[in-house]
């Protein structure tokens, strides 16, 4: 029987102070006026902050509670982009959810349990933890979706995020409970070594296409993809553009130690799954955008393509692709939180600025916003010099080396179709003439203004500089 | 034939039995008791196999609290036996299909289950010399399983969080009961008195004043 000693919980500072500070904020705001709400605001931004600070400060890996909790280098870089990501979130979400009466401090405080689901998600060492990690991040997203309660969009997409997120999990734990039937452990350690040493895997593979399946439904991969639309529509685009940013980067830690710390024997079988998940996300993805008039409509079907292009990472199986699909999910976390920003930059009270239509014009009405939207549009659709174009690149050449060059060339052609509709906004915003060719006032949440060109243009700087960023990547991973 | 061998096969004879009693008796009340009757002799094989923890679990949150629900649930619902019994034939083919997939995928699974090589392993109670499946749970989910049993608490906190934010509202235009003003009030708030000149009546037949 394992014992608990007090290293156990020095492996656990990150996340036992993001507890305790969760409850103090939950706490702490019940006596807040609403017109103090800022205070929540700032301290939630600060509670990231310290949390981001106590994981770089400590190094070296470990485990703890008997292996259930891993400390690493991978665990680490994507706990700082989660953290990251959601303080870009809250400072983006700020002015749209007080023009919309939900500027509500249980925002903040869902969002960082969903933050805290994920920190556990990426450290998981068991079955258990994964389960757990991943129900405390999916339960609190449910809730983030329903906030606004009296839209009837907002409770089309919870109700079938929630449905379809409960299948999901009753996949997931379906695999688990066979993969837990054909090795006798939950330890995912020993679960590598039982799967690396089966002679006669069928209970083993019969839990790994669950598992997989289960995956791919919290990644949006097609054909397990048929939430994503509606609920990143329905959901308040400050739920938006958090459910669409961060736990992109959790579910690929989630990918990584359930397949490859744990059932990294079945190799070859999961990387056949994923290669036709992969061509099915980038045809679905891909085409089905073309068709959307919604720019948040739009941005979900992309999404589902740049899911394809990260299990093109996840295919190779080696660590080079898990590095190239981990500089992916980070790329494409960054980019994704200044998009959805976007929308709430230009959204004012009772007016949402998610149709393509809507950004007709831009240049003659905001040039600095439409020069940012069109930085984001590019990267998105992997132009050079930006970062979106080195994560492509990455993904590409990791399907190349591990021998899917026909994967690697459905993967290429497709991001040629992505990036019609990338440029079609691009086209929108400087070809097009404005209804209203009034300048736009500037947005009055200075802030906001700062943080998202900076954000932008972080795709442009990271873009020129890449290397440190994927040496880092490729530095969790084992690669000198 | 020995005596736990004779009880294991009483139980499973009655649990079979009252679990075709609930799809086949008319009363939908009757129905929901041999569920309770189906779960009570579930829980004692459980027991039966040295599972106390699932038996009492089963018996306290199924036959104690969901059952209960379901029985109100049942009992203010006004269900014609009549109105279930429409459509039998007609959906007898759809049913019989069903039926018999399912039989094939259990089937199989089992036979999958047959096919893995590896051993379950032995009750780890037993190996820790803990006599009491019970006590050995409790210990183990305090120790080994810490860390997940405080994420289900978070988890659950999460729940209620999530509750409340999506019902409690500030509703407006409810007439409540406010005590605290109604004990305040003053004899100046409700009566208020106005000095006015003495009317002086006037008579009904003439119209001329008294």
């Amino acid at each position: 029987m394992t014992t608990i000693s007090l290293t156990d919980l020095y492996t656990l500072i990150p996340e036992s102070f993001l507890t305790l500070a969760i409850c103090f904020i939950l706490l702490f705001d019940q006596f807040l006026k609403p017109a103090q709400r800022n205070v929540t605001h700032y301290l939630s931004i600060a509670t990231l902050a310290v949390t981001a600070w106590l994981v770089t400060r400590h190094y070296g890996d470990a485990t703890a509670f008997g292996g259930m909790f891993v400390h690493d280098g991978i665990a680490d870089a994507l706990k700082l982009f989660v953290l990251l990501t959601t303080a870009l979130v809250f400072v983006y979400a700020r002015s749209y959810l007080a023009d919309r009466g939900l500027y509500v401090g249980e925002y903040y405080v869902l969002c960082l349990f969903a933050v805290l689901g994920m920190m556990f998600l990426v450290s998981a060492g068991s079955l258990v933890i994964v389960y757990l990690g991943l129900e405390l991040l999916a339960l609190s997203s449910y809730a983030l979706v329903a906030l606004n309660r009296d839209s009837p969009l907002s409770s089309e997409g919870a109700m079938k995020y929630f449905v379809l997120g409960a299948l999901a999990s009753g996949m997931l734990l379906y695999g688990m409970s066979m993969v837990y039937g054909a090795t006798g452990t939950l330890d995912l350690n020993k679960i590598h070594a039982a799967s690396v040493a089966a002679t006669q895997p069928t209970l083993l593979l019969f839990g790994v296409v669950f598992i997989v399946v289960g995956i791919a439904f919290k990644f949006g991969a097609a054909p397990f993809h048929m939430w994503l639309p509606d609920v990143y529509q329905g959901a308040p685009t400050a739920v938006t553009v958090f459910i669409g940013s961060a736990p992109k980067l959790a579910a690929f830690g989630m990918a990584y130690r359930l397949l490859e710390s744990g059932l990294g024997g079945a190799g070859p079988h999961w990387q056949q799954m994923l290669a036709a998940l992969a061509v099915a996300s980038l045809a679905i993805g891909n085409i089905a955008a073309i068709m959307q008039s919604n720019l948040k409509r739009m941005l979900a079907y992309s999404t589902i393509s740049h899911v394809g292009f990260l299990f093109l990472g996840l295919v190779n199986g080696a660590p080079s692709g898990y590095a190239a699909a981990m500089f992916y999910a980070i790329s494409y976390a960054l980019m994704a939180a200044v998009a959805f920003g976007m929308i709430l930059l230009l959204s004012r009270a009772g007016f949402e600025a998610e149709e393509i239509e809507d950004f007709k014009g831009l240049n003659q009405r905001a040039p600095w916003y439409a020069f940012l939207m069109s930085l984001t549009m590019f990267s998105l659709a992997g132009v050079p010099p930006l970062f979106g174009f080195f994560g492509k690149l990455l993904v590409l050449k990791a399907a190349v080396d591990s021998g899917h060059v026909w994967l690697a060339i459905v993967g290429a052609v497709f991001a040629i179709v992505g990036i019609y509709y990338y440029l079609r906004v691009v086209k929108v915003m400087y070809f097009d003439d404005a209804d209203d060719a009034t300048p736009l006032a500037a947005p009055s949440d200075a802030p906001m203004r700062w943080v998202i060109s900076v954000n932008a243009l972080a795709l442009l700087v990271l873009g020129l500089t890449w290397g440190p960023l994927y040496a880092w990547c490729a530095r969790s991973f084992g690669i000198s | 034939m020995t005596l736990q061998l004779i009880c294991f096969y009483a139980f499973a004879a009655v649990m079979v039995a009252s679990a075709l009693a609930v799809v086949t008796v008319r009363n939908t009340v009757h129905a929901v008791l041999f569920l309770v009757l189906t779960f009570f002799t579930a829980a004692a094989t459980w027991i039966l196999a040295e599972a106390e923890f699932l038996g009492i679990a089963l018996i306290v949150v199924y036959v104690g609290a969901v059952m209960v629900l379901f029985l109100f649930v049942v009992m203010m619902l006004d269900i014609k036996p009549e109105s279930m019994r429409e459509g039998f034939i007609r959906f007898l083919p759809v049913g019989v299909v069903v039926a018999a997939v399912m039989l094939v995928e259990m089937l199989g699974l089992i036979g999958v289950k047959a096919m893995a090589a590896k051993q379950m392993p032995a009750d780890p109670a037993v190996a820790d010399g803990v006599a009491q499946n019970t006590a050995w749970l409790g210990k183990a989910l305090y120790t080994q399983f810490l860390l997940p049993f405080e994420i289900a608490a978070l988890i659950l906190t999460v729940a209620l969080v999530a509750a409340v934010a999506l019902t409690h509202r500030k509703r407006t235009g409810v007439k409540t009961q406010k005590p605290g003003e109604q004990v305040r009030v003053m004899r100046e708030d409700r009566i208020r008195i106005v000095k006015m000149a003495a009317e002086t009546p006037t008579n009904p037949t003439t119209g001329e004043s008294a």
